[in-house]
């Protein structure tokens, strides 16, 4: 039977204000409160110069042009230094051919990764595990994703996330399985018998009165 | 860092910000759009810049300061 060493491992939950930090990254010393006013997609990768990281990255720095105009930034993480993150991002260029043009922080005594549980000892006690941490302009957490040293992120679906968190925050809407932009969305369900009653006159695109869709102005 | 060198002296980030503030204050969200840096960027590079003595805070907005006036 093998023993497991119980470690702490925090993990932050949803809707809580994001934990504050100030770290070094390659673009300089960095607070959260610096992104106030803008959605963050903080994550984590294992190491840097490691082969499922770098086609994240790639991926991640190819998906930036499509967050800017969601007015969204990204942050990268590990437990590497500055200077073994600049080497991977000239590496990346001159090999890749591929530009990072968001900051990585150097977590490298863990403060932010334990802050946010990225170290999961049962995948690794020592690296980062591929975390993405939505934060909204007030600093909350949105959406957590976690996944497996083993297992590249899916750049659409985190698209995709962003689409729908600031599609429910404009409209007070929530979007169903597999939404994707321009998809009916579905109208909060009614809380009161009397506001069952009138949902389904209300026009919208009902199977019963508790889920109903709607198909939202283009923009 | 991506306003002030290790050596004190002010990177070309750094002396845009600097540059931007010639005609009076303004505030972190009006020298990202003078700049084109990203706001994120701008708040951390004006932290730098006021520690190493090239700008001055007053009212959320941000100055330069006689060090800094000098070197923009």
């Amino acid at each position: 039977m093998v023993e497991v060493q119980k470690e702490e491992c925090i993990l932050p939950v949803l809707g809580q204000t994001a934990p504050d930090f100030e770290a070094p990254t390659t673009q300089g010393n960095l607070r959260l409160s610096d992104y106030k006013g803008m959605w963050l997609i903080l994550f984590s990768h294992p190491a840097d110069f490691t082969p499922v990281c770098t086609t994240e990255f790639m991926a991640f720095s190819e998906m930036y042009e499509e967050l800017k105009k969601r007015n969204t930034e990204l942050l990268g993480l590990s437990v590497d230094s500055v200077s073994s993150h600049i080497a991977w991002i000239r590496n990346c260029e001159e090999k890749m051919g591929v530009k990072i043009p968001f900051p990585i922080i150097a977590d490298l005594n863990k403060d932010v990764a334990r802050k946010y549980g990225m170290i999961h000892p049962g995948q690794s006690k020592t690296e980062t595990v591929r975390c993405v941490f939505i934060i909204d302009p007030e600093s909350k957490i949105r959406a957590m994703l976690y996944y497996p040293l083993t297992t590249g992120r899916n750049m659409a679906e985190i698209l995709r996330l962003i689409d729908a968190l600031q599609t429910a925050d404009k409209h007070k809407v929530a979007t169903p399985a597999n939404w994707m932009p321009g998809d009916p969305v579905v109208v909060p369900p009614p809380n009161t018998t009397e506001a069952a009653e009138e949902r389904l006159k209300q026009g919208y695109d009902c199977k019963d009165w508790y889920l109903c869709k709607k198909k939202l102005p283009e923009t | 860092m991506p306003c002030v060198s290790p050596d004190g002296k002010p990177t070309s980030s750094g002396t845009a910000v600097l540059k931007s503030l010639k005609e009076g204050a303004l505030s972190p969200e009006e020298i990202a759009n003078k700049t084109g840096q990203p706001l994120f960027r701008v708040r951390s590079g004006l932290r730098e810049l006021k520690t190493a003595g090239f700008v001055e805070e007053a009212a959320d907005k941000y100055e330069l300061s006689t060090t800094g006036a000098n070197v923009s």
